[in-house]
């Protein structure tokens, strides 16, 4: 009787089987890798805007402090983007005849809003408080990273759940004195453990039971 | 040298195989079952049929669930747990005498086993997978399944290990792998002499590949008897382990009628019933239609009629101490519970089972009802439906009239409960008959074995 199977098939079978085990871990690490990447969660990728609003020129070049703009940052669930009117204040003085700026313009004599692109879009099924944050010194730039380098805004981080919880579960690596909050480039005057464990009690951060109750974020 | 191997003409144990049967006609038979070029059967047709109608119910019920979601179901507050839920329990148990006849029988050597364990295991299998449609299906987002495993993931959390219903995903799966290995491992010389039997170029293939270049030598024996005795170990404590488990989905809750200590060993006992019960339906219809019954005899269903009844009254035995600690823990919702079960919504179910399961079994003890294959077969298809209703009646009456009166309700099952229900009968049929068709519904060498020509004399010493 012919043999069916050529006598390579022994080898292919025992790559095959034994591989198998490589294989699916590395696609499972692929998997990973590309879920948490760039590519997935648009971080780093400026976003197209109706004007080319530079963080970098107003913030880090004149210094523009961001609670001048987002004004609701420290008191409301959400954090505002500022009416034409903010612009307004300065734009009808200095470059008010740039077409750059037309649109502000625009939208100033015609009462229609900016239709900005948001960057920092959390799911729906989030409930997430701005102002909490905020008061509870976690500076501006621990989320929204070097804005005052941005020439056009772009999210920093993941916004994955995984991040949420790496400060939820360690606040203290993270808050600083509600003074600096808004500084960029803040440097901790010592160690930031034992400085964010002062904090922490201070002002009466949760637990990290509490903070990573299932609750506290998916209401 | 020693002598030539005597040979007995009579059966060791004339009951288990029918005597005239030698080596050639034992493999001719059975694998005459699958390498046949004719029409299958009039019985096989029309079950396959069958099952595949069902199948196709079954999409049509899943299609329309992924669309409208849990709501077609009958499932509203309080008993958000009923059919799916049953569904799920009745199967897994269902599963359970596979393994026991495969594992535990093997171990104690019990070579009736040896007739009837390749179909059981693939009963096993395939009532295992009908039972993880459910609490996937229940999920309400099933595509989201793979939440069930700790893996390493972007949202950085695990599974509640604390939960029960995550204790079930590993009980389940591991169960459904070493049932896999086993059965797998079980059909390797069979697949082998399927392939140097068949004269189809694709069968020789399909079974070459399947039987991973089984040579029959002495050295694949060995290490054949190995691994089978090995996984043989592992599927043993699993008989009773994946069953406690899924009895601990209701211990653990405190919900009056479930929070008892007794579960685990009731519940094992009914899934052994109700596997048999299972062995039982499927035996003998394929007994007659494949004219079997010179290997699977009358004195295996006599066997498989025992541990059922014997089985069946360790359950009868648990409704009776139920009651009992329902009186004796002298707490008013415990006896509650206990009295709604006989007298409330669901009487009706409780009592057909209890005639199901607790006096059905105890015709057994007659051994004119034991060796009577039609009575077995209709005795099994009660004992089946008996331990539906238990199932049923354990989760719906309890969750539909609990700790608070104010929101006690009655389940109503919908249409969609039946077309997913009967759509994995309908799965069942179709993977067990396709079994049928494509590989050996008996264990070819394990029959082998009982054969007078196997017993040969030791070697004297020189």
């Amino acid at each position: 009787m012919s043999q069916i199977f050529h006598h390579s098939t022994n080898t292919f079978t025992r790559i095959t089987l034994f591989g198998a085990v490589f294989i699916l871990g590395f696609l499972g690490w692929v998997m990973f890798t590309l879920n948490g990447s760039d590519y997935v969660t648009r971080a780093t990728q400026a976003r197209e805007q109706p004007v080319p609003f530079s963080h970098a020129h107003h913030v880090g070049g004149l210094g523009v402090d961001c609670r001048y703009c987002h004004t609701t940052v420290e008191t409301s669930g959400f954090a505002n983007i500022p009416p034409t009117k903010t612009c307004m204040n300065c734009h009808s003085q200095i470059w008010n005849t740039s077409p750059t700026l037309e649109p502000v313009r625009a939208s100033f004599r015609t009462n229609q809003s900016i239709p900005w692109t948001r960057v920092n879009d959390l799911p729906d099924f989030v409930y997430f408080n701005h102002s909490i944050h905020v008061n509870k010194g976690v500076g501006c730039e621990v989320c929204h990273g070097r804005v005052d380098k941005m020439p056009l805004m772009y999210q920093y981080n993941t916004l994955q759940m995984e991040w949420c919880l790496n400060c939820h579960r360690n606040p203290e690596k993270y808050v600083r004195p509600r003074e600096f909050v808004t500084t960029m480039g803040y440097q901790p005057a010592g160690d930031q453990e034992e400085i964010g464990r002062k904090l922490v009690a201070e002002y009466k951060i949760q637990d990290a039971r509490t903070l990573t109750s299932c609750s506290t974020c998916h209401r | 040298m020693a002598d030539e191997p005597q040979v007995i003409d009579q059966p060791a144990s004339k009951e288990i195989i029918a005597p005239g049967y030698t080596f050639g006609t034992v493999t001719d038979q059975i694998a005459a079952v699958v390498l046949t070029k004719k029409t299958p059967p009039l019985f096989w047709l029309g079950s396959f049929a069958v099952g595949f109608g069902l199948l196709l119910l079954f999409l049509l019920a899943v299609a329309i669930l992924m669309v409208k979601g849990l709501g077609i179901w009958g499932l509203r507050s309080p008993a958000m747990w009923a059919w799916d839920i049953t569904n799920f329990v009745w199967w897994v148990g269902i599963g359970h005498a596979g393994t026991l006849i495969s594992a535990i029988l093997l171990l104690l050597n019990q070579q009736w086993r040896n007739s009837i364990n390749r179909f059981a295991e693939a009963m096993t299998l395939f009532a295992v997978a009908c039972a993880g449609m459910f609490p996937v299906l229940h999920l309400g987002r099933p595509w989201l399944m793979y939440w069930l495993f700790p893996y390493p993931n972007t949202m950085a959390i695990e599974p509640n290990f604390r939960s029960p219903l995550v204790w079930d995903v590993f009980a389940v799966s591991t169960y459904a792998t070493v049932s896999l290995l086993f059965w797998y491992v079980g059909l390797m010389p069979d697949l082998a002499t399927l392939r140097d039997r068949t004269t189809d170029r694709f069968a020789k293939f399909f079974y070459g590949i399947l039987s991973m270049g089984w040579r029959g030598s002495a050295k694949h024996w060995a290490v054949y008897e190995t691994a089978s005795l090995l996984l043989a170990g592992l599927a043993t404590p699993l008989v009773l382990s994946v069953h406690t488990v899924v009895s601990f989905d209701f211990t653990i809750g405190i919900v009056p009628g479930w929070h008892s200590t007794f579960f685990p060993p009731y519940f094992v006992a009914g899934a052994i019933y109700s596997g048999f019960a299972m062995v039982l339906a499927l035996a003998i219809p394929l007994r007659s239609a494949y004219n079997l019954k010179g290997l699977i005899t009358d004195k295996h269903l006599d066997n498989a009629a025992k541990v059922m009844m014997a089985t069946g009254l360790i359950v009868g035995y648990s409704y009776i101490l139920e009651a009992f600690t329902g009186w004796y823990s002298g707490n008013v919702y415990e006896e509650a519970a206990i009295w709604n079960r006989m007298t409330g919504m669901y009487k009706y179910h409780y009592w057909t089972l209890v005639a199901c399961n607790v006096i059905a079994p105890n015709a057994l003890w007659f051994k004119k009802i034991r060796s009577s294959p039609v009575i077995l077969f209709i005795w099994s298809i009660i004992v089946l439906i008996g331990m539906w209703l238990e199932r049923f009646v354990i989760i719906v009456a309890s969750l539909s009239q609990d700790n608070l009166p104010s929101s006690w309700g009655r389940f109503e099952s919908t249409r969609w409960d039946w077309a997913t229900y009967l759509g994995t009968i309908g799965l069942f049929l179709f993977l067990f008959f396709l079994f049928i068709r494509l590989l050996p519904m008996i264990s070819i060498f394990e029959v082998r074995t009982l054969l007078p020509q196997a017993k040969v004399k030791e070697e004297q010493p020189r």
